[in-house]
C-alpha cells in the first residue's frame, strides 16, 4: 500500500510538470504567433515546396538570437521546443522518482529511454 | 491568400480536428496531415513535422487529467518506451530518406486501419483477466503487473501477459510514429489491451503517456531537419489544444458513438485520397 501512495505523489508532481509545460509553451507560441502575423500577415504562405534547413530558426543559436531581436518565428520555435521538452522532462523526473523508491531496475530502464532520446538528438549533427 | 487568412483557416481546422480527436479518442494528429497536405497542398514533410508537435501537445494536455486518476502504469509504459523510442528514431531517420509518395501511401494505409478500428465496438467494461502459467515470468521480473481503482474506489489487480509480443508491437508502433508523425495511439492500445491483456482504461492512459515520449523522440529528429515550421506549428498547436480542451469539457466519450462512426467514414475517405495521391505521385 505504501508504494501506491508514493506513486500517487510522484504522479501529482508529474501532472503539475506537464500542465506547466503545456501552458508555458502555449503562451510563448501565442505571443510569437501574434508578432509573426503583425510582421508577415500580409505576405503569401509558401509551403508547397520543402525548404528544410534553408529557412531560419531551426538551430538553438539562431532561435536565441531571434528571440533577442523579438522575432515572432523564433519565439514560436522556442515554445515548440519547450513543448517537445515536456515529455522528456517527465522521463528525467521518473529516473529521480524510481531512484527515490530504490528501484534500481527502473532507474536503469528509464535511463536507457533517456539515452535513446539523447541519441536521436545527436542524429541532427552532420545533417 | 495571405498568411493571416491562411493561419486563421488552419487554426479553425485544427480546432475541429482536436475537438473530434478528443471526443472520439482517435487523437488530433491523424487528420492534421491529410488536412494540410490534401486541402492546402502543403509538402507532406511540413505536414508530418507539424503533426508531431500537435501530437505532443494533445498527449501532454490529456495526461494532466489522466495523472489525477492514478491508473497509468508508469513502469509498463517506461519499459515499452524502450521499444517505441528505438522505433521512433528508426522511423524518423527512414522518413528523411524515403520518397514522399511512398510515405503518403503508408500513411493512407494506417488511416484506413484506424478507420476500421473505429468501426469496432468500443470496450467499456474492464475485468481482471484469468491468469496463466509461464508467460507471466517476464511481467513479474519487470514488475509490470499493477492495479487500478474501479468505480467504487476498490483496487483491482491485473497481470500483464505476452510481454515479448507486446514489446515487438510497440517497436512497430514507434517506427510508424517516427515515419509518419502520428501518435500511433490506436496501435498502442491494441497491443496492450488485446495482446498483453492490460485492462482497457489502463491501456488508454498508459498509451497516452507513451505517445508523448515517443513523439518527442521523433520530433527532435524532425526539428533538426527543418520539418517543423513555426508558421504552421503556431495555428495547429494552439488549435488542436483548444479543440481537445473543448472536447474534454463538453461531452463524455460514451455518448459519442455516432460521431465516432462519422469520423471513421471521413478518415476512410481521406485514406483513399492519400493512397491515390501517393500512387499517382501527386504527393
Amino acid at each position: 500500500m505504501r508504494r501506491i501512495i508514493k506513486d500517487k505523489d510522484v504522479e501529482l508532481i508529474m501532472g503539475d510538470l506537464l500542465r506547466l509545460g503545456v501552458i508555458m509553451s502555449s503562451i510563448i507560441v501565442f505571443i510569437g504567433g501574434i508578432i509573426y502575423l503583425i510582421n508577415h500577415g500580409g505576405e503569401q504562405p509558401d509551403y508547397k515546396t520543402f525548404h528544410g534547413m534553408l529557412l531560419p530558426f531551426h538551430s538553438l543559436p539562431e532561435i536565441f538570437r531571434g528571440i533577442l531581436e523579438f522575432r515572432g518565428r523564433a519565439l514560436i520555435q522556442a515554445g515548440v521546443l519547450l513543448l517537445i521538452a515536456t515529455p522528456i522532462a517527465r522521463v528525467v523526473f521518473s529516473i529521480y522518482a524510481f531512484a527515490r523508491e530504490g528501484d534500481r531496475l527502473y532507474v536503469f530502464l528509464t535511463s536507457l529511454v533517456l539515452g535513446i532520446i539523447i541519441l536521436s538528438m545527436m542524429s541532427g549533427i552532420g545533417a | 491568400m495571405t498568411i493571416l487568412v491562411f493561419t486563421l483557416i488552419i487554426l479553425a481546422g485544427s480546432l475541429l480536428a482536436g475537438f473530434l480527436g478528443s471526443m472520439t479518442g482517435l487523437g488530433g494528429g491523424i487528420v492534421i496531415i491529410p488536412m494540410l497536405s490534401l486541402m492546402f497542398g502543403i509538402d507532406i514533410r511540413y505536414a508530418i513535422g507539424t503533426s508531431i508537435v500537435a501530437v505532443i501537445a494533445t498527449s501532454s494536455g490529456a495526461a494532466v487529467a489522466y495523472v489525477k486518476e492514478g491508473i497509468t502504469n508508469i513502469r509498463l509504459g517506461m519499459f515499452l518506451e524502450i521499444a517505441t523510442t528505438t522505433g521512433a528514431v528508426v522511423g524518423a531517420l527512414v522518413a528523411v530518406i524515403a520518397p514522399t509518395h511512398l510515405i503518403a501511401v503508408v500513411f493512407g494505409g494506417i488511416l484506413m486501419f484506424s478507420a476500421v478500428i473505429s468501426f469496432m465496438p468500443q470496450k467499456v467494461a474492464v475485468q481482471p483477466r484469468a491468469e496463466s502459467g509461464k508467460r507471466q515470468k517476464w511481467a513479474e521480473a519487470l514488475k509490470l503487473n499493477g492495479s487500478y481503482p474501479d468505480a467504487r474506489g476498490n483496487r483491482v489487480d491485473y497481470k500483464v501477459r505476452n510481454v515479448a509480443g507486446g514489446f515487438v508491437m510497440m517497436w512497430i508502433a514507434g517506427i510508424l510514429s517516427g515515419l509518419l508523425g502520428i501518435g500511433s495511439g490506436a496501435l498502442k492500445v491494441l497491443a496492450m489491451d488485446n495482446f498483453m491483456k492490460v485492462p482497457f482504461k489502463v491501456s488508454t492512459t498508459t498509451s497516452n503517456f507513451m505517445i508523448g515520449v515517443t513523439a518527442a523522440t521523433s520530433a527532435v529528429v524532425y526539428f533538426q531537419r527543418g520539418y517543423i515550421d513555426p508558421g504552421l506549428s503556431f495555428p495547429v498547436t494552439l488549435g488542436v489544444l483548444g479543440g481537445a480542451f473543448l472536447g474534454s469539457k463538453l461531452l463524455s466519450r460514451s455518448k459519442t458513438e455516432k460521431l465516432r462512426i462519422v469520423f471513421a467514414v471521413v478518415i476512410a475517405i481521406l485514406a483513399i485520397e492519400m493512397i491515390y495521391n501517393g500512387l499517382t505521385h501527386r504527393i
